[in-house]
């Protein structure tokens, strides 16, 4: 077991390596630099541009500068935003916790409203029940997040107007307090709604493959024939064995998560850190674009191995490869 | 003499059997068929309309009829430049189809490949490929493709293809990669190594004729996938260029509350569109694979 966890960690120290190495180049290959806004104000000549600059370290040599910026990341600085004039880390902590919060209510109402639609497909496969689930899974799985969102603002938000169309929270309430945290969730609700009907696919073809599987298992039988009721099969053998690894892939819907709240951020104005991604980029601040991209990849890269080391301790199996 | 004919008669229609059997499943499931029918329709309306249409045409600027609603002389109304949105669906339906097909055929051809040596060769080439496969998946793939596609200096269509493609062909390449790793165990292909094949040969006449099926279903599914990719990128405004327009693009224009609220016929048509090839063309895949699946097949 350990063995695999360790072997696990040190695939990883490359990938972090490549991944750093990738991110600062593009750093580096980003136009222009911290003070090339400046070239144009007046007052300030070239020479003192020239002077800033070797104070910023961006004519040390590149592997210095990578070196340097190695250790800026190892103690959390992640550069300063040349656009907000403020470090890169204030700038992320307030709007990645926005964006934590949407993905937490996607993640919940996915598997709020997929596992019992799974668990029904599976019990009663073939059914209609079943193959209206079946169907709206083709669907979900065929429709494209933006335009889903989309279609859903515009009904519910401008139609309808049942929920709020923009931002996280309205200003004119007192932070911390009850009415407060509730305006919160209301503007969460649409944007998460609009993520977890479309992420509830893999969730739902899961259980009911594994359902549909188990159940005709021999075990299965023997505790029908004994007279244990339907619904204790279900909840302590069937289920038991199908639940452990919905929670390991948690992980793995890092990676979609992340590319599902540049979409609903930049529809639905809320202000996360897709948002903040697509403004920086529009805007050339790129010391945020690079933080962002690095921040990203090191959070796909951790899911993954706690996805990974989970469903090898869950199955067995998979250690051996 | 007579042997030799015989084998070389039988071996032909033997081949074929697979993807017939394929195509008369397929032929069962109406949902499927109708879906082809609508494709087609789509396909061709879109293909001819832009034959007829000028590209320059519809992107000109016209500023007596900025936001027009859907009129006689604009079937679906115009943008805020005063362009012919019907127009610019059509070039745009057109634009988005071709690329994604594109995408398609390079990350197909090329992860195929990729994975067909991977799987058959395995060991250390196999690792190395693995490891470069395993760290391209993990990468922020939207965030580094809008990187790319911002810092490129001279951005259009050739670029946009071959950034996307840098990051899609992996799933082909896993795909294949693990269905050679079980065929390569099977006797045939012992057989003929034994025989003194080349491993080209085992490799492309032998083991991807059995993974034809897969294949096919495989390329269904992504170009639909890259269709989506194509015009939500061009939606976020890090598509095609302006002067090639995409369903994405004229979908982006409803990040503008008041074209989302109150001019539907600017947003809605590409949208409905978009849903509906994506729709058709993932049932006819699921189709597919249901009728290359023996398991799975409606008898």
């Amino acid at each position: 077991m350990w063995k695999f966890v360790v072997r696990r960690i040190l695939i990883m120290i490359p990938q972090l390596v490549v991944l750093s190495v990738l991110v600062f180049i593009l750093a580096k290959v980003m136009p222009g630099d911290a003070l090339s806004g400046l070239v144009e104000t007046p007052g300030v000549d070239s020479s003192t541009i020239e002077d800033m600059r070797t104070n910023l370290g961006i004519n040390d040599p590149v592997h210095v500068q990578y070196l340097n910026w190695i250790k800026g990341l190892s103690q959390g600085d992640l550069g300063t935003s040349y656009i907000h004039q403020r470090p890169v880390l204030e700038l992320l902590e307030a709007r990645l916790w926005n964006t934590v919060y949407l993905s937490a209510a996607i993640l919940f109402l996915t598997y709020l409203i997929a596992i019992p639609l799974g668990i029904t497909a599976g019990r009663f496969h073939d059914s209609l029940v079943d193959k209206l689930i079946v169907g709206y899974n083709y669907v979900t799985y065929a429709t494209p997040l933006f335009i889903f969102a989309l279609l859903m603002l515009f009904v519910f938000g401008f139609q309808l107007q049942w929920f709020p169309t923009g931002g996280s929270t309205d200003i004119n309430l007192e932070p911390e307090t009850f009415s407060y945290y509730m305006d919160k969730i209301y503007h969460l609700l649409l944007p998460a709604l609009s993520g977890a009907l479309l992420a509830t696919v893999g969730t739902i073809q899961y259980l009911r493959n594994e359902i549909i599987d188990t159940k005709m298992k021999d075990f299965i039988k023997t505790a029908k024939s004994k007279g244990v009721p339907e619904a204790k099969i279900y909840s302590h053998h069937i289920l038991r064995n199908s639940f452990l690894p919905i929670a390991a892939f948690l992980g793995y819907e890092i990676t979609g998560l992340i590319t599902g709240s540049i979409f609903l951020e930049s529809i639905f104005s809320y202000p996360g850190i897709g948002q903040l991604f697509l403004q920086s980029i529009s805007q050339r601040d790129f010391s945020v674009v690079t933080a962002l991209v690095m921040v990203t990849g090191v959070a796909t890269l951790i899911g993954t191995l706690l996805s990974d080391i989970i469903l090898s301790l869950v199955d067995p199996r998979i250690r051996v490869e | 003499m007579s042997v030799e004919s015989s084998t070389s008669a039988e071996i032909p229609s033997n081949k074929l059997t697979g993807l017939k059997i394929m195509f008369n499943e397929f032929k069962k499931d109406k949902l499927a068929v109708a879906s082809v029918i609508i494709l087609l329709i789509i396909f061709i309306s879109v293909f001819a309309g832009a034959l007829i249409l000028d590209q320059e045409e519809v992107v000109r600027v016209d500023l007596f009829s900025i936001y027009s609603p859907p009129t006689s002389e604009h079937l679906l109304g115009t943008d805020y430049g005063g362009r012919d949105i019907l127009g610019q669906l059509i070039i745009g339906a057109k634009n988005s189809i071709i690329i994604g097909f594109v995408i398609t055929v390079i990350t197909g051809v090329f992860g195929f490949a990729v994975g067909l040596v991977s799987g058959y060769f395995g060991g250390m080439i196999d690792n190395i490929i693995m490891r470069i496969i395993d760290f391209i998946m993990i990468l922020p793939f939207l965030m580094l493709v809008i990187v790319f596609i911002t810092l490129i200096p001279k951005f259009n269509i050739v670029t946009f293809i071959m950034i996307m493609s840098a990051f899609l062909w992996v799933s082909n390449a896993r795909l294949i990669r693990a269905k050679t790793l079980a065929e390569k165990e099977l006797d045939y292909v012992s057989a003929s190594k034994m025989l003194g094949a080349s491993n080209i040969r085992i490799m492309y006449r032998e083991i991807l004729p059995n993974l034809t099926s897969i294949i096919i279903v495989n390329l269904t599914l992504s170009f639909a996938g890259n269709i989506g990719i194509e015009s939500g990128l061009s939606f976020l405004g890090f598509g095609l260029p302006e002067s090639t327009p995409s369903l994405g693009t004229l979908i982006g224009y409803s990040t503008n509350p008041e074209v989302l609220q109150g001019m539907w016929w600017i947003w809605l048509p590409p949208s409905l569109l978009i849903l509906i090839m994506m729709l058709s063309i993932n049932f006819i895949g699921q189709a597919l694979k249901r009728s290359g699946d023996a398991r799975q097949r409606l008898g």
